[in-house]
């Protein structure tokens, strides 16, 4: 599969993306600078990565968001291209309205930056097949924006929907219900604020994260 | 023309940082603080002709996060 990582002023979670990539497709991804108008040709997965695109400003994702390749990225995710956006990608994510809600700073205020665990929810989901529902994992975070937040009746829709791929097995930013990732209501865009990709192999303590790279190349091909 | 657009979070919405500054003042020995809420000022220059739809348009694609935040325009 053919795979692309975009890159913003500030994304600092790109190579690690690349690098997880690279060992899971077996090919090193397409970066993608955020000028960029179009998606290389053939793409069949892109990813957004964490870090702190234009500094945070304004909101965080709020500027990368309304970049010029997040256009081309909302259109392909529309025509069902998986799209995952990890941390400040998933505030991409939410400011570019593939995903509903916003993530605030965190409850307690301070950046938050551990391993935590997490419950897979629902397993059926192109990102996620590589887990059983119900699973508990390993994955690091490391944020200061994560706070999930939308009205409760979005909320209950997205429970409702099996929407929710991830949820903390502890208290860690004072996220709505728990959230740590969730999908769109197609099943192709997934947002998540725990790191995957850093989560790989043995040197990283474990390979929880490898599993969702595996789970949806699987999933893609199938 | 001057624009003043102030962004708050709407009422409901958790502000960790009203809370910090609201704990920052009790700690100064402030009492009577109730609450506090915190929010951003942005201060634009437009053209005279800029009509109230770009200006609402610009605060709902960008400004302002409208799934948690409210926004006010004032003219000078």
């Amino acid at each position: 599969m053919k795979s692309a990582v975009i890159v913003f002023p500030g994304s600092n979670c790109d190579r690690d993306l690349a690098v997880a990539l690279e060992r899971v497709t077996g090919k090193p991804p397409t970066m993608v600078w955020h000028g960029e108008t179009e998606l290389p040709d053939g793409i069949g997965f892109v990813a957004v990565p964490g870090g702190f695109s234009y500094g945070d400003y304004l909101r965080s994702g709020a500027i990368a968001a309304r970049s010029p390749i997040m256009r081309a990225v909302v259109e392909e995710a529309g025509r069902g291209l998986p799209v995952l956006g990890v941390c400040n990608g998933f505030q991409v994510l939410t400011e570019a309205g593939l995903l509903p809600g916003a993530l605030m700073r965190n409850e307690g205020l301070n950046f938050v930056c551990r391993d935590v665990s997490l419950t897979v929810e629902n397993a059926q989901t192109a990102f996620t097949s590589g887990y059983r529902a119900g699973e508990t994992i390993t994955v690091p975070v490391a944020h200061h924006d994560g706070n999930y937040f939308a009205d409760t009746d979005t909320l209950d829709r997205l429970e409702g929907e099996g929407r929710v791929a991830f949820r903390y097995g502890e208290p860690v930013n004072g996220s709505a219900r728990g959230i740590a990732g969730l999908v769109n209501a197609a099943g192709n865009v997934l947002g998540m604020m725990p790191h995957p990709e850093r989560r790989i192999e043995a040197a990283h303590g474990g390979s929880d994260g490898r599993r969702l790279f595996e789970g949806l190349l699987e999933a893609v091909a199938g | 023309m001057k624009l003043r657009i102030f962004v708050t979070l709407k009422p409901g919405v958790l502000d960790p940082q009203g809370k910090a500054i609201h704990h920052a003042l009790g700690s100064l020995g402030f009492a009577g603080v109730e609450d506090v809420r915190a929010g951003k000022l942005i201060e634009m220059e437009v053209a005279d002709t800029t009509d109230d739809a770009s200006i609402d348009a610009m605060c709902r694609q960008l400004l302002a996060n409208i799934v948690i935040e409210n926004y006010r325009v004032e003219r000078a």
